[in-house]
């Protein structure tokens, strides 16, 4: 069942969990919450809507951010990004 | 272990494909015709799947997100579909047609726009996303292009009151023609039945190979009017505003860092700008390179299923069903829903239909499904065999990729998907195509009505993220509000 979370874990680091999610929920969540927080900081979102990595690899990408840690496990994806 | 699983998932599925489609064979060689529209639709099913290619995400990804991957994928495609269906033109191997032209086009389009937004995929990404587990989409594919769309042709009452006089004027007057003609008396009784034959079908039908031809097209003509000036021009020119507009600005910024890092002077000049454009065609190769092969496979399709009406010596699938015996398969004047290309929502409609009759509704007393399409047996539908072929391709696609994955929908994403679907089945009836037969088989074939409603995709897709824009930003805040 979808239900968003967006927790601090600490004060630069950020977990979002989008799972249940179709598009665009999570491409949107990982942009706004990204917006939300500071250059430097740490932003882990998981999901499990396959077609949204694509989009979000590119948005990241094209926004100057980093991708730190890329991985799937069990239909989920987890992206570990740096706000640049 | 779970990739072990996966496998055998996707050869079981295609093992099964393969036993129906021979079932089929072994029980009448006119199968076939239905067995090609199974196999190209697991192969769209595929490709789909693998490109993440979903026409909802090619404007909304690019207004939500400012990403074009999807928009450029799209574009590759019709380039490349849009010569094969000239070749095919050119040898009368072609089973296109235009549709009729007219205001209707975009305003069905933006209809369909925002509700493909809301679901989170148009008609063909929706069956695709259903191959990978999701079923937020399968219920967009139930109640909006299965249910959603049947009801829609078929109610009457007050809607027909709405319908504006000339119209009526012009269905009876139709009606009586046909009559006269045929013997045949058509049903005219939804609202749909006299937009359809009392505005729709006197809208000019034609491609810019006509147009430019003066009504009498040869080869030249479909490279140049239909393929050039309708697909691969456009095409082009909306690539270069894309790249103008969303990925020049950073893709330049990065060239000038890259060129002061080596001690040159940060001017940059048309090389550059090529070189810009191909770093966005081949941003994501996936999608790209599947756009190639969505494209190329299309074409295919439509000269298999030429051939096949060549084999058999039928112009529709409505005769062969006919041959076999079935004959309350077909409609008025022994048709059958058999586009002959790729083609998504009519066949959803059918199956609505279908399910509404078992209750008792009648679906057989509008135009519809009664004088056009037919209502034949599910499992003789070959259109519908074609989009549960994209539902396996893509639930094999996901398995063989570790991607499938059951999802049941929150509260909040079944609105999503039910108010999606319908406004995505209502947006598809009165263009008589949605995403696929509406924008992209007709904008390949020489129909400027493809660009039309388009256009109305796109307008609907901007109303729609602006929408969700809105409310992800509600939740966010929601979520943030402790810290």
């Amino acid at each position: 069942m979808a239900d968003v979370k967006f927790d601090k874990i600490s004060d630069t680091e950020y977990n979002l969990d989008v799972c249940g999610f179709v598009c665009p929920h999570p491409q949107l969540y990982t942009k706004k919450s990204l917006e939300k927080i500071n250059e430097g900081d740490i932003l882990n979102v998981t999901f499990d809507n396959p077609s949204s990595k694509e989009t979000i690899v590119q948005m990241i990408d094209s926004a100057g951010h980093d991708i730190l840690d890329d991985s799937t496990e069990g239909g989920k994806i987890k992206l570990r990004i740096e706000k640049g | 272990m779970e990739e072990k699983r996966n496998t055998m998932w996707a050869f079981l599925i295609t093992g099964v494909l393969v036993l129906i489609s021979l079932l089929y064979w072994a029980a009448d060689t006119y199968y076939m015709y239905l067995i090609v529209y199974i196999w190209f639709g697991y192969a769209y099913g595929m490709m789909l799947q693998y490109g993440r290619f979903c026409f909802a995400s090619a404007s909304r990804d690019l207004f939500a997100a400012g990403v074009p991957r999807m928009a450029v994928g799209i574009l590759v495609a019709l380039i490349f579909f849009s010569v094969v269906q000239a070749i095919l033109e050119s040898v009368n191997m072609s089973t296109f047609h235009a549709a009729p032209f007219g205001i209707h086009m975009l305003i069905s389009g933006s209809v369909f726009g925002v509700g493909m937004v809301l679901a989170g995929g148009c008609a063909s990404g929706s069956l695709y996303k259903v191959g990978e587990g999701n079923m937020t989409s399968l219920l967009a594919v139930i109640f909006g292009l299965c249910l959603g769309q049947a009801i829609f042709v078929d109610v009457g009452g007050i809607f027909n009151n709405l319908m504006p006089q000339s119209w009526v004027d012009k269905a009876m007057q139709t009606a009586a023609a046909i009559k006269a003609g045929s013997g045949v008396e058509i049903p005219i009784n939804s609202w749909f039945d006299h937009y359809l034959v009392g505005y729709v079908w006197h809208k000019p039908q034609f491609t810019i190979a006509k147009l430019i031809s003066g009504g009498h097209p040869s080869n030249i003509h479909y490279f140049v009017g239909n393929a050039l000036i309708n697909s691969i021009i456009p095409a082009l020119l909306i690539m270069c505003i894309i790249y103008y507009f969303f990925p020049r600005k950073v893709f330049m910024k990065r060239k000038k860092k890259a060129m002061k890092k080596e001690g040159l002077e940060p001017n940059t000049g048309l090389s550059d700008e090529f070189a810009g454009m191909w770093s966005m065609i081949t941003a994501s190769k996936r999608t790209s390179l599947m756009g190639v092969l969505v494209g190329i496979t299309a074409g295919l399709h439509i000269l298999t299923m030429a051939g096949m009406q060549q084999k058999f010596g039928v112009k529709n699938f409505g005769t062969l069903l006919q041959r076999m015996g079935h004959f309350s398969d077909v409609s008025l004047k022994g048709t059958v829903f058999d586009p002959g290309y790729w083609y998504i929502t009519s066949q959803e409609g059918q199956v609505g239909a279908w399910i509404l009759e078992k209750f008792g509704w009648n679906m057989h007393d509008n135009m519809f499904f009664g004088y056009v399409n037919g209502l034949p047996e599910l499992w003789r539908n070959p259109a519908l065999w074609m989009s549960l072929g994209i539902i396996l391709g893509a639930m094999v696609m996901a398995r063989l990729n570790n991607e499938y994955k059951f999802k049941i929908p929150s509260l909040e994403l079944v609105i999503w998907g039910f108010s999606g679907g319908l406004l995505m089945g209502f947006g598809s009836r009165p263009s008589l195509g949605c995403n696929i037969g509406g924008f992209f088989i007709r904008a390949a074939g020489g129909d400027p009505n493809g660009w039309v409603y388009g256009t109305g995709m796109v307008v609907g897709a901007f109303f729609g993220v602006k929408f969700l824009n809105w409310w992800t930003e509600r939740q966010m805040q929601k979520e943030m509000a402790d810290f």
